[in-house]
């Protein structure tokens, strides 16, 4: 199959088996998400973020745990510390580069976690109503009174320090709203005539809530997430910065500007390298986000 | 025999009551219109026939199988199904035409599931190329189309039409009312069709009901009301409005 044919074959608005349906409308998607530029850049960047996470001993020039007192706090391209040392003399470079694990770790933890649990109540809560309803909804209530770091306080105390402790406790706060959102749509579309007409076939709550009510609560809740995430990532590095998320000597972003934090003045890399990190990183969630909205917003008319 | 009977339905959401002891009866292969102005409770009866509508009391029967409340159980479903009025409304807008109609027949309990999607596409006259679209690819009327053919996944009897053609181009109103003459001719199947239109109304039916306020006015035959033999106010106003 030459290129243009794929391409006609990808296009085609007459799909000869599932499997082309399916593939031509991932393909359609991906245009539209990579037909703006800053999408695209966030995509890229994130990208880069897992590359350089998972090739984190290829890339790093130096090992983040090697301490060196004689060269402490060495400023930006001294020798082959690229970006400087910190006040323990470890190398800041390789620090940021194992850090990034940590960040992903977190992501991919928080991202387990609260839109799922947010997706299965706040579904559930919106189609069945009455009851059961009700008390999803006042248990979400409780947890959304919860402030988050006073909670992550209560978690660090009862069960250690730690980065495990402090993704949960942000993922025990980070769920409400999920819910709240998914239960939203489900009232909106639990009423409409398409799921009347599922019912009318026989179908039971649970195959209508899986296949009818999710694949149209998951795009909304993709983008929420996505854009949710830089919250998410500072959120755990705030947590860093008070010595309550990831303890020394992890080169975790936060705790990496926490210690920074007393050099500021004097040797403002130590603490403004990491930030950085932060700031590209949100940056690029937010982006992606933003143009992942535009892909899968089912009002749009647009499908995955 | 009769295929639906309703007796003294009164039917509320709420406070609101939308249907008023109205009583009719369907024989099988019969095909009756609801006609009325819009919240006369011509829907009203549907939904509380298919269980949409909670809240009814009097008695409805569907092919001898007595109904209560809002629950139907499976036996119900494959006799009786139904249209919807907004084609674009009535399809999962993520769902392609394949996944619509082949879960449909999976959940009536049929077997070939490839085979009689393709089969009921051809039914209602959309080729194999309509079977992996999703509903933003089709026009109103096609999507229409998938409709019928979703509600004829489980080989129904009966077949409830709310104002099927209402949200459709007049061209388009009139393929599908030929489609749903053809489908009745071939299946023996028993409609009861709601409408405001009487011209539809008296293309499609043998029989109607006029409704105004939630209650019945007049029950006439098709040719009486071709021959303009209205005796209630109402329905001659009807009559006046739609000529």
């Amino acid at each position: 199959m030459s290129e243009q044919t794929l391409k006609q074959w990808l296009l085609s608005d007459a799909p000869a088996s599932r499997m082309q349906a399916r593939v031509a409308g991932l393909y359609q998607g991906w245009l539209r998400l990579t037909s703006n530029w800053m999408t695209l850049t966030g995509l890229l960047i994130l990208t880069a973020l897992v590359l350089i996470a998972a090739c984190a001993p290829l890339l790093a020039p130096h090992d983040p745990f090697d301490q060196d007192l004689l060269n402490r706090l060495k400023p930006i391209g001294f020798d082959d510390h690229y970006l400087g040392t910190d006040s323990l003399g470890r190398d800041i470079l390789s620090r940021l580069i194992y850090g990034s694990r940590i960040t992903l770790y977190i992501v991919a933890l928080v991202t387990l976690i609260a839109p799922v649990v947010g997706l299965l109540v706040g579904t559930v809560a919106g189609y069945l109503g009455g009851w059961a309803d009700q008390i999803l909804m006042r248990t979400t209530d409780v947890f959304l009174a919860f402030p988050r770091l006073v909670l992550a306080l209560a978690f660090v105390a009862a069960l250690g320090p730690g980065i495990e402790n402090a993704v949960l406790a942000i993922s025990l706060t980070a769920w409400p709203p999920y819910a709240r959102m998914a239960r939203a749509e489900t009232l909106t579309i639990r009423s409409s005539e398409f799921i009347a007409a599922i019912r009318l076939q026989g179908a039971g709550p649970l195959r209508i809530i899986t296949r009818h009510i999710w694949p149209l609560c998951i795009s909304s809740l993709i983008v929420r997430v996505t854009l949710d995430m830089a919250g998410i990532i500072l959120a755990a590095a705030g947590l860093g910065f008070l010595g309550l998320g990831a303890q020394p000597p992890s080169p975790e972003w936060g705790a990496m500007i926490s210690e920074g934090r007393r050099f500021i003045l004097d040797h403002w890399w130590v603490a403004t390298i990491p930030g950085l990190a932060i700031f590209t990183v949100s940056l690029a969630f937010n982006l992606l986000g933003d143009g992942l909205r535009d892909v899968l917003d089912p009002k749009d008319g647009g499908h995955g | 025999m009769t295929a639906i009977n309703v007796q003294n339905l009164d039917v509320w959401f709420g406070s609101v009551s939308a249907v008023r002891s109205v009583s009719f009866s369907v024989a099988q292969g019969q095909s009756v219109g609801l006609v009325g102005e819009s919240g006369s409770g011509k829907s009203t009866i549907l939904r509380a026939i298919t269980g949409l509508a909670p809240d009814w009391s009097g008695s409805i029967q569907a092919l001898g199988q007595d109904l209560h409340g809002a629950a139907r159980d499976r036996s119900f479903f494959k006799k009786v199904q139904m249209v919807f009025q907004d084609p674009y409304a009535s399809l999962h807008p993520r769902h392609s035409v394949d996944q619509v109609l082949s879960e449909a027949l999976h959940l009536q309990g049929m077997d070939a599931i490839s085979k009689r999607t393709e089969k009921l596409l051809d039914d209602v006259g959309l080729g194999p190329r309509f079977r992996f679209r999703y509903p933003h690819q089709l026009s109103g009327g096609q999507r229409q189309r998938v409709a019928i053919a979703r509600a004829l996944a489980g080989e129904p009897e009966v077949l409830l039409l709310d104002e099927p053609t209402s949200a459709l181009d007049v061209s388009v109103q009139a393929e599908i009312l030929n489609l749903l003459t053809d489908l009745r001719a071939d299946r023996g199947l028993t409609y009861i069709m709601v409408s405001h239109d009487l011209p539809v109304v008296a293309h499609m039916c043998d029989n109607l009901a006029v409704m105004q306020n939630g209650s019945v006015v007049e029950m006439m035959t098709a040719d009486a009301l071709r021959a303009h033999q209205a005796i209630e106010p109402y329905t001659r106003e009807l009559l006046a409005a739609s000529t």
